[in-house]
């Protein structure tokens, strides 16, 4: 069993903490000149999320945790996982809706995803930061009116709502940024 | 920053020269190493087959130019510490220490705010606030440091962190409210002495005559930053020769080598040293705070990730 030691500590180094995998995002030495030395370090859980601070006495070793993040294909949802392909090897994956939480509503056929994979298990989907999708559901556009700047919801065929502007219509292609949701301009075939 | 850097060195060297204070240089390389339980030194080689150490701080040297009656004396070096890097830490630091005879620790104290009013004028903005520790931890952390079971510091530190450490000491539980509640709490705009320190965390200061479970030790803190250790000078043989046995006990029992402990400082204060008091300060931090720095490599001509 790996194990990283707090002198090896850096942000990107994933470990283990209650069974869960981590990923470091912030690590600072703390030392009273006379006393003893301590990691604070910022980690977010790498199946849900969440960040925490945790703190070690320095020269501890915590458990590696083996988590590997590739970049694949994304092929189809059968109803209950959705799969991807390794585009060099052909070899498929499942990933459960736990894995690919909000992501879903990004991945469209073909676009390449990055899993990230625990002991070989899928465990978090991140989709490319910027997507084109179709419009599949909109009020009808206001012709002309480019210059309000107001915005209506649209629904795309991946089932993501975004804000887009008024003149859009049913059909359009948008480029729509995955991190924050937002609507970033029209898009060509 | 070069420039602010060279300007407050210049300042220090002025104000210990008004004060006929003498400047002096001792070794870095040693054939001894410190024995404090957590301070690492670090290895070198002069010939390519014995080992020796460079300093962790000039302090035993300097104690030894004062057992053979060099009077009142300053230094301005590098000194190093195996392990220590992070945001406030880089392993090869400036250090300003300096030792007064005949001083007790409220005259070194008054020293230490004379010289950082002038070099941190334009950061200072009210009168230093001396706590002891005792007060500390009560005002900041809500806990006795002197009384409080290890639990108790445990409870502590878990109700204000909602985190838990593990394999702590004691001692660790103290170092870490300290650290993390104690000094983020402390005001911003003024000096900050705490004194008073648990006689456990004595080092190399006298215990306290009138109350020996604290030791005649203080620190100083500007936003939160430890800025100078300093001391009530020890001065009795047997009772430094134990404290060195008590802390090469300590780092045994931590798995932590046991070096060769510096001799000649033992024959100094056997020979004896002069009732003196001296403290500590660190340059590279007093930059940080002068130039409203956060990061110690903000204020290095290259830190040692770029050395």
């Amino acid at each position: 069993m790996a194990t990283y030691s707090t002198n090896e500590f850096r942000s990107g180094l994933k470990i283990m903490l209650d069974g869960d995998p981590y990923n470091i995002v912030e690590n600072e030495f703390v030392k009273p000149g006379k006393g003893q030395a301590f990691n604070r370090v910022k980690v977010r859980n790498l199946k849900t999320g969440r960040v925490l601070e945790k703190t070690f006495k320095s020269g501890d070793s915590v458990e590696a945790a083996d988590v590997v993040d590739t970049d694949m294909q994304y092929l189809y949802n059968d109803g209950e996982a959705w799969h991807f392909m390794h585009p060099e090897t052909f070899e498929q994956i499942a990933a459960d809706a736990q894995a690919v939480g909000d992501a879903a509503q990004w991945l469209k056929e073909q676009d390449t995803c990055i899993i990230t994979l625990w002991n070989d298990v899928p465990i978090a989907v991140t989709p490319p930061n910027h997507v084109i999708l179709k419009i599949v559901e909109t009020d009808p556009g206001l012709r002309g009116d480019t210059a309000t700047g107001g915005t209506k919801p649209a629904k795309c065929e991946t089932g993501a709502v975004v804000k887009v502007p008024l003149f859009l219509e049913e059909g359009d292609l948008v480029k729509v940024d995955t991190r924050t949701g937002e609507y970033l301009g029209r898009a060509k075939e | 920053m070069l420039r602010q850097r060279a300007k407050i060195l210049q300042c220090i060297r002025r104000f210990f020269e008004e004060r006929q204070v003498l400047e002096v240089e001792t070794p870095a390389i040693s054939h001894a190493a410190s024995s404090e339980v957590h301070l690492q030194s670090m290895q070198v080689s002069t010939n390519g087959m014995s080992t020796s150490y460079l300093h962790t701080s000039p302090e035993l040297a300097m104690k030894r130019l004062l057992a053979a009656g060099s009077g009142d004396i300053y230094q301005l070096c590098k000194v190093f510490r195996a392990g220590e890097q992070g945001g406030r830490h880089n392993p090869e630091f400036t250090l300003l220490e300096w030792y007064r005879l005949g001083f007790d620790m409220q005259a070194l104290l008054q020293e230490v705010e004379d010289l950082l009013t002038i070099v941190l004028s334009d950061r200072l903005k009210a009168a230093p606030l001396t706590l002891s520790y005792h007060q500390a931890f009560i005002e900041y952390a809500q806990v006795n440091p002197f009384t409080a079971s290890k639990a108790q510091l445990q409870t502590a530190f878990e109700q204000y962190a909602q985190q838990q450490v593990h394999d702590m000491s004691r001692e660790d539980w103290l170092d870490l409210i300290l650290s993390f509640i104690v000094q983020p709490q402390l005001p911003k705009e003024r000096l900050v002495f705490i004194t008073g320190f648990p006689a456990a965390q004595a080092s190399l200061a006298k215990l306290d005559t009138q109350d020996p479970k604290v030791a005649c030790r203080f620190e100083v803190f500007v936003a939160g930053l430890e800025l100078a250790n300093g001391f009530e000078e020890l001065t009795d043989y047997a009772e430094q020769q134990h404290r060195i046995e008590t802390e090469q006990a300590r780092r045994q029992s931590q798995g932590l080598p046991c070096l060769p402990v510096d001799e000649h400082f033992l024959a100094a204060l056997q020979a004896g040293l002069p009732a003196c008091s001296g403290v500590a300060l660190g340059v590279d931090r007093l930059v940080m705070l002068a130039s409203g720095q956060d990061r110690i490599a903000d204020v290095l001509s290259f830190d040692f990730d770029r050395a």
